[in-house]
């Protein structure tokens, strides 16, 4: 009985293992990932424009101070987009040959 | 059962090794697929594994004592809640929970990071495997939980008697989640660095992980604290023991971690001193784990000495090794994106924050390891003890907590001086409140680092619900809501930022705790007989009369205690001493139980105020006679027979006890501690919960911004 329950354990773990092996050949990741990184990049960056007026609303901030961090970090956001939509545009270019 | 549980562990071991191969040709020549396949080993590792635990578990419960290790840590007599958690209290048991945690949470990160981080997961996939791969090699080659009993025998050694605790049941399971999701960070950062994929990313995918991880592990650090409070005889819960120290550095620089993260998420910078942070917290895990199990170091704690000490420092030795190249070759592509903009900032605090916790690590490590420092330079093992620990961890520790006030009151970037000093002006003045109001408690002004600690924890506390007042308000003006619904929302809309100051609330709790019971504790050891009475800390305690319990696992004997304050009756406490029967054949039918081994029943009363704490000794040589009695004239006795004679024993201690030695502690707040540590654990799950509806909050958030964007 225990020799028939691991092999169905074998069986099983090599299955699961080797599935993806049956697959045709996947895209490369490299574009992805630059995509990816800019991606996070500009999540990150807005999380820091909604930091920047959560901090201006509880008074850590003045006025004058608030307008110039929020200026530099919306001009960075505005950076971050447009590499990113150059990042999109090479991607689809790539994309016919993959 | 045992050779499937074998089959198992032997499975999982291949697989682990196929799997490093499968990612690492898949990341350099093989494509996604081979990526993909290394992937599903970690499923499949932690498939079998959780099939070997379910038979480890199911013999332990069934009493199945064909597993060896089942008739050495359990009985027929262990209590269904001790069976099911006596796996771990094994070498054993311990690494096969170790490395079935490692698998599971293994798996949850990569199936939450299948579709992103392409070019980082599979060297994380490898490395994790690598992980598992260690230590299933434990479990197979030097550890093996399914060794067999052969003869099995009729009854099994039990549980050992000092972890017959709730929480030292629990304590094990939180400690090496712990541990293990820290691997998670540990395993992306290295993919991070082999790869040059130095975006936050990577930190951003596994930052619930770590944070996961910090919240088990000081979870678990917190259990091991009330069980010693509560367990050992001594009266402490925290002796700056090795293994304690073990648990509390990968803690310290985990938490550095969690804040300096921050900055490289926000502003691209501090990318070298993360890494280093997440695989020193990485590496120190695994230390902690080679502690408990290499007696290298004397410990309470530890298994003892084993075998596994020198596979473990090679595996320690390859970590540190490897991680230093990485960095090193890295050093150009850890190039910060920013740089500090004013003194003034969260930033900065931030960095102060993590220089005082990793200072705090060193000097731990330092204590840690003085012994083995000590031997190596002179040849002479020489130790270091609490005031040595307490004289430097002091100071940081209170640094540590005003920190935490001042971080949330200073803007990231750069803060308006002006605005600054106006936020401080009320926590400060509850600091010097708590100050004055605290000259009025008799004492308190000769122990000026208590004091500095308590005005620390006002100011934090008064910094948080400041912060909580403004938000609140700045949601009410906004959105014209009610104060508990503005209150809510904001919370919910920023679990991450207000999570974090709900922590610092509870660690500001836990070191007032800490200051006031290490600081303004009484203790007395004092002999008593039956009548009499010992004062200690403002009560009285009268020792009534002696107890006694039999039971089929243990004979019990105590003291009932009366405690009085100002001449009022408070409480009755029941102190007692546990004597679990030896397996020594050599031992009588009496001696076996109280020549084998004991443990303390703590009789508490806790309050927010204080704890009144009391052990107590009974005088087993009065009973000698009777005992090597019975041994010598019914050396075969068993059963019935047997209980009768130890009721007999039990009975002459209740009838004509002899003087009985007490420790008896007042000591002040120490429930702040556990207090402290639930608040904390609190936020650290405000922090970590997934926000409702988070992805279309976050898809709204992300239209207004650049619909302002696009007009900016």
């Amino acid at each position: 009985m225990e020799y028939v329950l691991s092999l169905i354990v074998l069986a099983a773990a090599v299955a699961v293992v080797a599935s993806p092996l049956r697959r045709g050949r996947g895209t490369e990741p490299a574009l992805e990932a630059e995509l990816a990184s800019l991606a996070a990049a500009k999540e990150a960056k807005y999380g820091e424009i909604r930091d920047a007026e959560l901090d201006f609303q509880t008074g850590k901030l003045s006025d004058a101070d608030y307008r110039a961090v929020d200026h530099a970090l919306r001009a960075e956001a505005i950076e971050l987009m447009r590499r990113l939509d150059a990042a999109r545009e090479a991607a689809a270019r790539e994309r016919p040959h993959a | 059962m045992l050779n499937l549980g074998r089959v198992c562990l032997t499975l999982a071991l291949m697989i682990a090794l196929y799997g490093v191969g499968a990612s690492l040709y898949g990341a350099h020549r093989g494509g996604p697929n081979w990526g993909d396949s290394g992937r599903r080993a970690v499923y499949a590792v932690a498939g079998v594994l959780t099939l070997a635990f379910v038979i480890l578990e199911a013999a332990f419960l069934r009493s199945d004592f064909s597993f060896a290790l089942v008739g050495s840590h359990s009985s027929t007599t262990t209590p269904a809640f001790y069976k099911a958690t006596a796996v771990w209290s094994s070498q054993e048991g311990s690494l096969l929970l170790w490395v079935w945690l490692l698998a599971v949470w293994s798996s949850l990160v990569l199936f939450a990071t299948r579709r992103r981080l392409r070019e980082v997961a599979p060297y994380a996939t490898a490395i994790l495997l690598g992980f598992a791969a260690f230590f299933a090699a434990l479990v197979v080659l030097l550890a093996n939980p399914f060794g067999p009993a052969d003869p099995a025998p009729a009854e099994g050694a039990g549980l050992q008697p000092l972890l017959r605790h709730p929480s030292m049941m629990v304590h094990p399971p939180m400690l090496y989640s712990g541990y293990t999701l820290f691997a998670i960070p540990f395993a992306f950062a290295l993919g991070a660095l082999m790869t040059r994929r130095l975006s936050p990313e990577w930190i951003v995918a596994t930052r619930r992980f770590a944070l996961a991880a910090w919240l088990f592990l000081s979870f678990g650090i917190l259990l091991g604290a009330r069980w010693s409070w509560s367990e050992l005889g001594w009266g402490g819960y925290w002796a700056w023991d090795p293994v304690e120290n073990a648990s509390l550095m990968p803690w310290l620089t985990g938490t550095a971690f969690l804040h300096s993260a921050m900055i490289q998420e926000k502003r691209g910078m501090l990318k070298a001193w993360n890494v280093s942070l997440v695989l020193a917290t990485g590496i120190l895990a695994v230390l902690g784990t080679f502690l408990v199990r290499s007696g290298i170091l004397e410990s309470i704690h530890a298994f003892g000495a084993s075998t596994l000490g020198k596979p473990f420092l090679a595996f320690i030795a390859v970590l540190v090794t490897g991680s230093t190249i990485l960095v090193v070759t890295r050093l150009d592509d850890l190039r910060p994106e920013g740089s500090f903009e004013s003194l003034l900032s969260r930033e900065s605090v931030f960095l102060l924050n993590n220089l005082v916790l990793v200072s705090l690590c060193f000097v731990i490590f330092w204590g840690t390891f003085f012994p083995l420092i000590s031997e190596a330079v002179t040849g002479q093992r020489a130790s270091v003890g609490p005031p040595w620990f307490d004289r430097y961890t002091v100071p940081l520790a209170i640094a540590l907590v005003f920190l935490s006030g001042v971080g949330p009151v200073i803007a990231w970037r750069r803060a308006t001086p002006r605005n600054a000093r106006r936020s401080f002006r009320l926590p400060l003045a509850a600091a010097a409140t708590a100050a004055l109001a605290l000259a009025l408690v008799r004492g308190v002004w000769r122990e000026p680092l208590a004091l500095l600690m308590f005005c620390a924890a006002a100011f934090v506390l008064a910094v948080v619900v400041q912060e909580l007042w403004r938000g609140t308000h700045a949601r009410r003006v906004a959105s014209g809501e009610s104060a508990p619904v503005a209150l809510a929302s904001l919370v919910s809309r920023n679990r991450r930022r207000y999570g974090g100051y709900v922590v610092h609330v509870g660690v500001a709790a836990l070191f007032v705790g800490v200051a006031a019971s290490s600081t303004f504790q009484h203790v007395r050891d004092v002999r008593l007989s039956p009548g009499q009475t010992a004062s200690v800390g403002g009560y009285d305690v009268r020792y009534l009369r002696a107890t006694s319990e039999l039971s089929r696992e243990k004979v019990t004997l105590g003291a009932a205690l009366e405690l009085r304050r100002d001449g009022r009756h408070v409480t009755t406490l029941m102190p007692s001493r546990g004597y679990y029967p030896s397996r020594d054949p050599t031992l009588g039918p009496a001696g076996r139980y109280f020549d084998g081994e004991a443990t303390s029943e703590v009789g508490l009363r806790a309050g927010l105020r204080r704890d009144v704490w009391t052990a107590v000794e009974p005088d087993i040589d009065a009973l000698r006679r009777m005992i090597d009695g019975i041994d010598r004239r019914f050396p075969l006795a068993a059963g019935d027979s047997a209980t009768l004679m130890l009721g007999a024993i039990a009975d002459r201690y209740e009838a004509l006890p002899p003087p009985a030695s007490f420790r008896l502690i007042v000591s002040p707040m120490v429930e702040w501690i556990w207090l402290g540590g639930l608040i904390a654990a609190a936020g650290g799950l405000i922090a970590l919960w997934p926000a409702p509806r988070a992805a279309r909050r976050r898809a709204g958030a992300t239209a207004r911004v650049r619909r302002e964007l696009s007009r900016a």
